[in-house]
């Protein structure tokens, strides 16, 4: 396949895209654009713009040019076996996206639309955030190209993630906490697109997810693809082999979009995305959305969300910012439904021993999103062969989520740590949580809990 | 035939442009919010856009999320939204539904428009669907016989203007200004160069205008060019000041003067 053969002298080094979206952005019922006729027009600059860019020469090697000196690709791939000892027999190998510039891989899509915004003559970039990853990296870029930036993030994203507002501040962006609605990500988006549709001349809304209107699932998928374009031929070539399955958490989704592109005509390769499952799927206070939703339309597509009878999006929860979200991109929908990928919600306190478990076996501090994913490694390890290889998309790291981390092991003065208007009692330790953490970290921890 | 195209027509025959009010159902709460309605019917509005709450509404500006919360809040929902619709229609004026996406295709496309039907409601404006997107719905619509509204904007091509006209039935929703609902201090000029633009793209439809007005001056100055005025986000302030029927009443009576004052349109 053509993501694996080198490029011919003169010809473009494009990997071969799946067949869909269709030109109006349909995977299969999903996507589409469910947008005020007011951002059509955009939408449409932004469509025809970036199918120029995408096989433009000049473009192409600009874009390689920043992934390879400014965020520092080729990631690469690190095999875990102290982790995978608690994953059955499985083998366990991890896609190193914590170790790009700002920490994770959401600078690899924001490179991308940042150069397309230059191209389209705009001054001003927009985005949400939920943990600020993407933020922070929209804020970076725009600081590398001379662009302005205003970053919309839920109130209570703020206070979960404090440290990626001071940073994005830091990069000149200005941070505007949502106060509407459930003051988290999907709050954070329908502000961004009022500001959108007010600023439209001057404003390009550098989306962060692979959701959204058209052309966005698609574009953030094109710019996110090298993450298995690169995986695949570094398995492939240490391994002589592809692996047995790729996992990935999945929020809106474009991490694992990203890793999964490049294997999804490797019909051989599982394809697991890890939902947020909160507190349970089984309990109100969970982000499983292809686990526990139904389609409907939100945030400008056709997509599996969280909803009520009367088509209200139902509030989601999860430990994790990144993954609190009641929608997911349409690819997805559309994978799960062809049943080419499997979807599968991890609790909070799966995660978190999965997140405990990395640190203290291999020294790699994970994001509480990534931990997802190796939590689903640690479950899919045990129910498959032994010698299975899995990889796994550590899609960024986790010095954003210390606090978080801190407060649910109960590390550290806990007067000096006592929990913020934003923390609920779902950031305390949980019993189940408690056990696996002794049983990780041993005496210390049990004094402290 | 067209219920909308009717009203407004009618309004035209006395020389005037149609006056339609818009408010949510379920602010402050299901009853008072109608009791409104119908108070805007009796002081003079041609049409009245009943809102479905939706938990993102992201066209509307802050007074409307506002209001709209506590609806969402409250649970209201499509039940809630028909009986506006027979309250309106009883009351004698045209009953519009005003509705994200969502909560229709969660009520179901065919059953939403037998329901609106049955109610006696008019058809339904659609912010977010393009027409595009709307095969379903212009299929149900056109079996129930319902006007179904689609939006053009100051950013609209003029091969989008033309689709989305065609596509209309009832009246084109001119968006006057680029951005979210709610009142300002000026008209937009864009909004007549649109009238404009979307009348040379289907000359035989009626334009209605709105985003931004919130009295009867405004009203007046869009009356001159347009076939009817939409007012949304100065009635739901009044609803949140808690000045309740006797003030949008009063507001009705001002606006209802000012798209008499701008005189028959030329």
């Amino acid at each position: 396949m053509t993501t694996t053969s080198p490029p011919q002298p003169g010809e473009l080094s494009l990997p071969a895209r799946p067949s869909w979206p269709d030109a109006t952005g349909h995977f299969g019922i999903f996507g589409g654009r469910f947008v005020p006729e007011a951002l059509i027009a955009a939408l449409d600059e932004l469509t025809e713009a970036y199918e120029a860019m995408r096989v433009d020469p000049a473009f192409l090697d600009e874009f390689a040019r920043l992934q390879r000196d400014y965020t520092g690709r080729p990631s690469p791939v690190t095999e875990v076996p102290k982790f995978a000892e608690h994953c059955g027999g499985a083998r366990v190998l991890l896609k190193r996206e914590d170790l790009n510039h700002t920490g994770s891989h959401k600078i690899n899509n924001v490179l991308g639309q940042a150069l397309l915004t230059k191209r389209i003559g705009k001054t001003r970039v927009i985005a949400e955030t939920g943990a600020g990853q993407h933020g922070v990296a929209t804020a970076t870029a725009a600081a590398l190209m001379g662009l302005s930036c205003t970053v919309y993030m839920g109130e209570e994203d703020t206070r979960r993630q404090a440290l990626n507002v001071a940073r994005m501040r830091l990069l000149g962006a200005e941070v505007v906490p949502v106060t509407t609605g459930s003051r988290t990500l999907k709050d954070a988006i329908n502000e961004a697109f009022r500001d959108w549709v007010t600023n439209v001349e001057t404003t390009n809304y550098v989306f962060g997810t692979v959701a959204g209107p058209h052309p966005f699932p698609a574009m953030v998928r094109d710019f996110q693809r090298v993450i298995g374009d690169e995986a695949r031929g570094q398995v492939l070539e240490r391994e002589g082999r592809l692996p047995d399955a790729v996992l990935a958490c999945v929020g809106g989704g474009s991490n694992a979009i990203g890793i999964f592109t490049a294997f999804v005509p490797d019909g051989g390769v599982r394809l697991i995305g890890l939902e947020a499952g909160g507190d349970g799927v089984d309990t109100p206070r969970h982000a499983a959305t292809i686990t526990g939703g139904t389609p409907g339309v939100l945030h400008g597509a056709r997509s599996y969300l969280l909803q009520d009878d009367n088509g209200q999006t139902i509030e989601s929860h999860s430990i994790s910012a990144g993954l609190d979200y009641p929608g997911v991109g349409p690819e997805h929908s559309y994978l799960h439904d062809i049943g080419r990928a499997e979807y599968r919600p991890i609790t909070d306190a799966e995660a978190m021993e999965a997140f405990a478990l990395l640190c203290r076996t291999e020294g790699i501090i994970p994001a509480i999103e990534s931990a997802h994913a190796l939590a689903g490694a640690m479950k899919l390890g045990r129910e498959v062969d032994p010698g299975a290889l899995l990889l796994v998309n550590l899609s960024g790291r986790g010095d954003k989520d210390v606090e978080t981390a801190s407060r649910w092991f109960g590390l550290g003065d806990r007067e000096q740590v006592a929990p913020g208007p934003g923390m609920d009692t779902d950031q305390q330790p949980t019993e189940g949580a408690v056990s696996n953490h002794e049983a990780v970290a041993g005496q210390d921890a049990g004094e402290r809990a | 035939m067209s219920t909308l195209e009717d009203r407004i027509g009618a309004a035209k025959a006395e020389g005037r442009a149609a006056l339609i009010g818009y408010l949510p159902v379920g602010y402050p709460d299901v009853d008072a919010s109608i009791a409104a309605m119908v108070a805007i019917v009796e002081a003079g509005a041609d049409a009245i856009e009943i809102g479905v709450p939706y938990s993102d509404p992201g066209i509307d500006g802050p007074v409307i999320q506002e209001a709209v919360d506590v609806a969402v809040r409250a649970g209201v929902g499509m039940r809630d939204v028909l009986h506006a619709v027979e309250a309106v229609s009883a009351a004698g004026a045209a009953a519009v539904v005003m509705s994200y996406w969502n909560p229709i295709e969660r009520y179901g496309v065919d059953r939403f428009a037998t329901d609106l039907a049955a109610a006696g409601g008019a058809g339904a404006i659609t912010p977010d669907l393009i027409p595009d997107e709307a095969g379903e719905w212009i299929a149900a619509s056109e079996r129930a016989d319902l006007d179904r509204v689609f939006l053009v904007a100051p950013s609209s091509t003029d091969a989008r203007l033309r689709s989305t006209a065609a596509a209309s039935r009832g009246f084109v929703y001119v968006a006057s200004t680029m951005g979210v609902t709610g009142a300002r201090a000026t008209v937009s000029d864009a909004a007549q160069t649109l009238v404009a633009r979307t009348r040379e793209a289907r000359p035989d439809i009626p334009l209605c205008v709105g985003l931004g007005v919130s009295n009867g001056a405004q009203a007046a100055e869009l009356a001159a060019f347009a076939d009817g005025v939409i007012v949304g986000s100065a009635y739901v302030r009044a609803m949140l000041d808690g000045r309740g029927p006797d003030g949008v009443r009063a507001l009705t009576e001002d606006l209802a003067a000012g798209v008499r004052r701008a005189g028959v349109r030329a």
